[in-house]
């Protein structure tokens, strides 16, 4: 319907469409726009085909609601952690860094940071591999493998919420699964979300529980994604199955193994649906998490300064990951 | 996490040799995977059943089938109007997200795709920043910015963020998938005098379906099962999602196991079904950035 616009290649609209994220090194790029010259794999026809309309169509709406609700928000925490400020009117109580002092000395957000670690590493060493051992035995055509995949799959789909519920249930000291099974072997039933000493493991569990299927399905794609004449080349070779496996397999899914750790990483980080119906952070703190302290003492208390001191911990613990992890890690991916 | 290698010939599936006689390790294996099912789906089905069954012979007994079977737990909630009223909520503001963050996503990646503009590769790596964190961490200056817009305890106060915080991995999705597109069709087109804008229409979009099933049935079912943002946001009632209906139910009926394990078993069932019916859109949206050429 646009097709009769002119040509609009060249002229200063071009140069202000792309000036908001302009910077030097892209205006020395303005001659490619005008005079565009192909890129690999692109069309960057001698007909522009209403160029100019297109971009001036199809990118603001992206644009704005990308910019207003996730890069401004995340801004604007690191402009609010410096004030003290209950949300309303402005924010005028000007902090410093008093926000953060309080932060790291508060025993809570020290046990949240200590609980997100826990669920890293839980992640990484029971998760993880429990994932692989599954997708190994599934990746090969076993009957039944279909019906598996789905079960194992299944914790994934079901909201937090409902699977927090389901496990407070099971580990209820008087209803739950978990008190039968302790009555069954003569113990007194125990309440374990209850317990400082408990809960948090009782916590991990679910995790692991509810995220392993996904780590599977990765790994499964993988999987079915090595040549098979590399399994049959090691067969010849006379490679028994655990050899296959370590020299063979686990070689060829490292890119994916690498791909599911930096998932595992920055969902553990982020952890708060799967804590709330459970425990809330208790027994007595005992089971926070950053994103589970951050609703508590920030948004709870409307404590807008000091919460959005958390949410930035959180984003700079997130990014810093994030870049070296790209990095170091998967560098050659 | 680069291209999306969705839409490549399909691979065939690693196989080691089948097992010839009798294998006592393909016993092991299936002794593994029997167990694991077995942790996964005994406390699912104990939670169905618990349902059926009246407080006290869930005391005693939280395994087995109930006794007598006590429908009555889920015909009140399905007679009540609060349940129905939930579930609605919670479609209109999964449908409202994936509407804005498909349109959205879908018109700039395909800018990205197959245009070359001032400053491209920059707004493509601002895009992805939306990738590194998630919205808990800026929830609090999103309630203030709802908050002052408006639209705190609306539809779209929940909507705009869970769109925005969704663009960047549409965006990866749609724009890996519209450059493997062939090339020739572009090229035919505009010098048929086919603008770009027309193109997306009538050629893009059609050949994408694929692509846009993937991407719809992945946001619908983090928006469904999404919990922080319309806890933050909305606080009326008649408002609320499943998820905060639901822990709003468990507030009220604190002792009352059956009534909420009836409860939880409604509100999981329509995502079982969604996951049964969609859940090669599912699997592919999760396992698409993995397996990377």
């Amino acid at each position: 319907m646009r097709s009769a616009v002119p040509d609009t290649l060249h002229g200063p609209g071009g140069a202000r469409e792309g000036t908001p994220d302009g910077g030097g090194r892209a205006a020395s790029r303005g001659s490619a726009a005008r005079h565009p010259v192909a890129r690999s794999g692109r069309v960057a026809g001698l007909f522009s085909g209403g160029r100019l309309t297109t971009v001036v169509l199809f990118l603001p709406p992206a644009l704005l609601l990308f910019t207003i609700f996730v890069i401004l928000p995340m801004g604007e925490a690191a402009w609010y952690s410096l004030f003290n400020w209950d949300g309303y009117g402005e924010p005028t109580r000007y902090y410093g860094f008093r926000n953060y002092e309080r932060l790291f000395g508060h025993r809570a957000f020290t046990s949240a940071l200590i609980n997100n670690g826990l669920i890293i590493l839980v992640s990484l060493l029971v998760q993880l591999p429990l994932a692989l051992a599954m997708a190994v035995i599934l990746a090969n055509r076993i009957p039944g493998a279909i019906f598996f995949r789905l079960v194992f799959f299944l914790p994934f789909v079901l909201a937090e919420v409902a699977a927090g519920l389901i496990w407070r249930f099971v580990y209820d000291g008087d209803y739950g699964i978990l008190a039968e099974i302790a009555r069954w072997f003569g113990y007194e039933s125990a309440h374990v979300l209850a317990d400082r000493g408990w809960a948090m493991y009782a916590i991990l569990g679910v995790i692991v529980w509810k995220y392993f299927g996904f780590h599977m399905m990765i790994y499964i794609a993988g999987l079915q994604a090595i040549p098979s004449s590399l399994f049959e080349a090691a067969r010849i070779d006379g490679a028994n199955r655990w050899q296959v496996l370590r020299y063979v397999t686990l070689p060829s899914l490292a890119p994916t193994i690498r791909l599911s750790v930096f998932f595992a990483v920055i969902g553990s980080l982020q952890l708060f649906d799967l804590v709330m119906p459970m425990t809330r952070g208790g027994p007595s703190d005992s089971t926070q998490t950053m994103v589970t302290y951050l609703y508590s003492f920030g948004m709870m208390r409307m404590d807008i300064g000091f919460g959005s001191a958390v949410g930035v911990v959180l984003f700079v613990i997130c990014v810093v990951f994030a870049f070296t992890y790209k990095r170091t890690a998967m560098r050659n991916d | 996490m680069t291209d999306a290698a969705l839409e490549r010939p399909t691979i065939r599936p690693a196989r080691m040799p089948r097992p010839t006689a009798f294998d006592t390790s393909l016993l092991y294996r299936y002794a593994a995977l029997l167990f694991v099912a077995g942790l996964v789906l005994v406390p699912l089905l104990a939670t169905a059943m618990g349902g059926l069954k009246t407080i006290g012979e869930l005391r005693t007994d939280p395994f087995g089938l109930p006794d007598s079977w006590v429908w009555s737990n889920y015909t009140d909630i399905l007679t009540g109007h609060r349940f129905w009223e939930m579930l609605l909520n919670s479609l209109i503001i999964a449908l409202l997200t994936v509407a804005l963050t498909v349109t959205t996503g879908a018109m700039v990646a395909f800018l990205f795709a197959h245009l070359t503009f001032f400053g491209d590769r920059y707004l493509l790596s601002y895009f992805m920043l939306g990738l590194l964190f998630p919205a808990a961490t800026a929830i609090l200056p999103l309630f203030i910015k709802i908050r002052d817009l408006g639209l705190l305890d609306s539809y779209w106060g929940v909507v705009l963020p869970q769109a925005a915080f969704g663009l960047g991995l549409s965006i990866l999705l749609f724009r890996g998938f519209f450059r493997q597109l062939p090339s020739d069709l572009l090229e035919a087109a505009l010098i048929d005098g086919c603008s770009y804008v027309r193109f997306f229409r009538s050629v893009t979009l059609p050949l994408s379906r694929p692509i846009l099933a993937t991407v719809s049935v992945f946001i619908f079912v983090q928006s469904w099962n999404n919990y922080l943002l319309p806890l933050v946001m909305l606080n009326s009632d008649p408002m609320f999602p499943w998820p905060l209906g639901l822990m709003q139910f468990q507030g009220e009926y604190m002792t009352n196991w059956p009534a909420l394990l009836a409860y939880v078993t409604l509100t999981i069932a329509p995502a079982i079904l969604m996951f049964l019916l969609a859940q090669k859109h599912i699997v592919a949206g999760i396992t698409a950035g993995a397996v990377k050429g």
